[in-house]
């Protein structure tokens, strides 16, 4: 489904990524773990299109489709989903209004008409209700004022109503108290299937305990520099990154 | 021959038709005495400094229409907000245009200045309000004055609600080449009454025209006042608007201008406070692009204690668009507790737009809260990004931005048509389809 090889990004001239090879097949979660400044976000950014960041080598393919000859919107097309780390408030639209707007977008991009209004509010009910959002929060301006937790679960809830093929989750974890974690966790889990699959970038192995991975990646000073079950989240949290640190020199 | 010159002949022709004995008379030639002695206004003049007419001044205008020019309604229908049930009032160049409108003397009066001013049953009111709010010294209302001859004239008497909604449309043909207009409109509002006002000046095609336009609003106690402009014009057409508005005690008056289109509009906006517990509201949204021009003067006197201001524009431009905010909140000492609120906001879509912004404040009592503010900014990357990644095409994500910028101007809107009628027309500024009622 995805295919990265040897991917490289700068930003400001500085080199982030230094050679990032990935794969991930449909129905599978993979888990990328590493300490802050070692690039998790700018490797989500990359994959979803953020130009702000410039590749200077290697290739990133989904299904088929060479990303990098694609812009934002026409990823989001193909399936490709960012839940960000820090989502924008934008004053002015409302969650509802932005979601209607996201949804026919990708359904006009595909020659697909207009999702019919009760088609789309029966959506939205039963999306909310998956991550405990009542219909106010559905008319408040798009993350404007929303606590840590509330722009979390807002994401996870485009996700539900996009049905992205490639989710990846950057950092959803952080801000959320536990009752959140297991909300937002739950959410992302029913929307698993055989054939999508999710990337969940996290600094923790807390929400791993959550929604488990198939493998974990981990991301040092822009390279993965090990792969291997989710055990080894465990060893991490046990650990630490030191330890890998001193295992690689 | 210049302008001004033409203008001096062409008012010794209108003369001829006039009865020259009558007070209104008296105050035409007044004010076209202190025209003749001041003329237009040019960079020089402070309140000028960021809007020149000099070129617009170049054109060689006619000052009265040679015939009549009829128009079918099918060519115009787009102009009007025809799905909604309102009284109109409309000028073909200057002349009434009975075929268009629809009038009434049934409770309230919808008419003809023309009427008023010639009639001796609308005299009283004549005399009482006509040309009294107006700043004397100002050049272009003393012209606009001096000619006084046709515009709009409501009456709402005392504790009455208009039911339906007036629109007050001037139309220019282009049929004669360039035009200047000078409708004059007197809106009086009686004690505890309510109407709703829709105005536009709309030319026809593509064509110099310079509206001069003068327009005097009495709020009396109590009474409501919701006034709409919709200024969407061709690239050749440019309005001056001077609108007067004294309000009495508790009277609530608010006025929303809509400006995306024209090569120069100057909307000079008085409120003038003659009670207590008022409020007055102005609010804006500019969108405009090429080289046009739009700037708003906007001052609010407050006379009385326990009043409020409130004004909100927005500005979003682009290509080598310029525009103009000056906002004068004037509070005299003996204006207590006033409460005035000013904010400017503006987008730059493009490097070669600007904005110039003058809040002007003058104030003289010592209890009182004002606040004023301005931001030029550009459209948050970060926030293009996040809607693009949601798979929002980047014309209609930056659509969607810029209109949420904007959109709480819309909130106060309150007749429905109008608002769907903007959300329209911004739509089609901002170059997308909104399918949906963002």
């Amino acid at each position: 489904m995805l295919i990265i090889n040897n991917l490289h990004a700068s930003v400001d001239g500085k080199e982030i990524l230094k050679g990032i090879n990935l794969q991930v097949n449909p129905g599978e979660v993979h888990a990328i773990m590493g300490p802050n400044g070692s690039g998790k976000s700018t490797f989500a950014s990359v994959i979803s299109g953020n130009e702000d960041y410039k590749l200077t080598k290697g290739e990133i393919f989904f299904e088929d489709n060479d990303l990098l000859e694609l812009n934002p919107e026409a990823r989001a097309h193909l399936g490709v989903f960012l839940s960000f780390q820090y989502p924008v408030e934008i004053p002015g639209v409302t969650v509802t209004n932005f979601i209607k707007t996201a949804i026919n977008a990708s359904r006009k991009a595909k020659g697909i008409k207009d999702m019919p209004a009760a088609e789309m509010l029966k959506k939205i009910r039963e999306k909310a209700s998956l991550l405990d959002i009542n219909s106010k929060f559905l008319s408040r301006s798009l993350n404007e004022g929303f606590s840590g937790g509330e722009k979390k679960r807002n994401e996870v809830f485009q996700m539900a109503m996009l049905e992205p093929k490639l989710a990846i989750l950057d950092e959803t974890d952080s801000g959320l108290d536990i009752d959140a974690l297991k909300i937002v966790a739950n959410g992302v889990n029913k929307l698993k299937s055989k054939e999508n699959a999710v990337i969940v970038i996290t600094h923790y192995q807390r929400l791993l305990e959550y929604i488990i991975p198939d493998f974990v990646h981990v991301i040092l000073e822009g390279k993965i520099v090990k792969s291997g079950s989710k055990e080894l989240a465990h060893q991490l949290e046990a650990k630490g990154y030191d330890w890998i640190k001193k295992e690689l020199s | 021959m210049d302008l001004k010159e033409k203008l001096i002949s062409s008012f010794m022709a209108f003369e001829e038709q006039l009865d020259l004995s009558s007070e209104v008379h008296n105050i035409r030639s007044k004010s076209f005495d202190h025209f003749e002695k001041i003329g237009f206004p040019t960079k020089r003049d402070e309140a000028w400094k960021y809007t020149s007419l000099e070129r617009l001044l170049k054109n060689d205008y006619s000052i009265f229409p040679k015939k009549e020019n009829t128009i079918e309604l099918k060519d115009v229908k787009k102009y009007f907000l025809y799905d909604l049930d309102t009284y109109k009032i409309v000028f073909i160049d200057g002349v009434y245009s009975p075929f268009l409108s629809d009038t009434t003397h049934d409770g309230i009066d919808v008419c003809l200045l023309s009427a008023a001013l010639s009639k001796s049953k609308y005299k009283k009111i004549i005399d009482k309000y006509f040309n009294q709010i107006t700043l004397k010294e100002d050049s272009l209302t003393s012209l606009n004055t001096s000619f006084t001859k046709e515009g709009a004239y409501v009456f709402i008497p005392k504790s009455t609600v208009a039911e339906k909604p007036i629109q007050i449309i001037h139309f220019a043909t282009g049929k004669q080449g360039s035009m200047l207009l000078q409708p004059r409109n007197l809106i009086v509002v009686e004690d505890n009454a309510q109407v709703q006002i829709i105005e536009r000046h709309q030319s026809l095609k593509n064509h110099e025209v310079l509206t001069n336009s003068v327009t005097e609003i009495f709020a009396n106690e109590r009474s409501n006042i919701d006034y709409y402009k919709i200024q969407n014009d061709f690239s050749e057409s440019s309005l001056i608007d001077n609108t007067y508005i004294s309000q009495k005690h508790n009277s609530n008056v608010k006025v929303h201008t809509f400006s995306f289109g024209g090569k120069l509009i100057r909307n000079n906006l008085n409120f003038y406070h003659k009670g207590e517990n008022i409020e007055s509201t102005m609010k804006g949204i500019t969108i405009i692009g090429e080289k046009q021009h739009v700037d708003h003067y906007t001052l609010v006197h407050h006379a009385k204690p326990n009043c409020n201001s409130y004004q909100d524009y927005k500005g979003i431009l682009s290509d080598r668009a310029v525009g103009v905010f000056n906002g004068k909140i004037l509070v005299d000492k003996i204006a207590q507790k006033t409460n005035a609120f000013q904010q400017n906001n503006n987008i730059l879509i493009d490097n070669n737009a600007t904005i110039n912004t003058k809040p002007q404040l003058e104030i003289f009592a010592d209890d009182v809260k004002c606040s004023h503010g301005c931001t030029i900014g550009q459209l948050n990357n970060d926030a293009l990004f996040y809607l693009r990644s949601r798979g929002i095409p980047k014309k209609e994500a930056k659509a969607l931005l810029t209109y949420a910028f904007a959109n709480n101007v819309l909130e106060s809107v309150k007749i429905p048509a109008v608002k769907a009628r903007i959300n329209s027309l911004i739509a089609k500024k901002l170059g997308v389809n909104l399918v949906h009622d963002l």
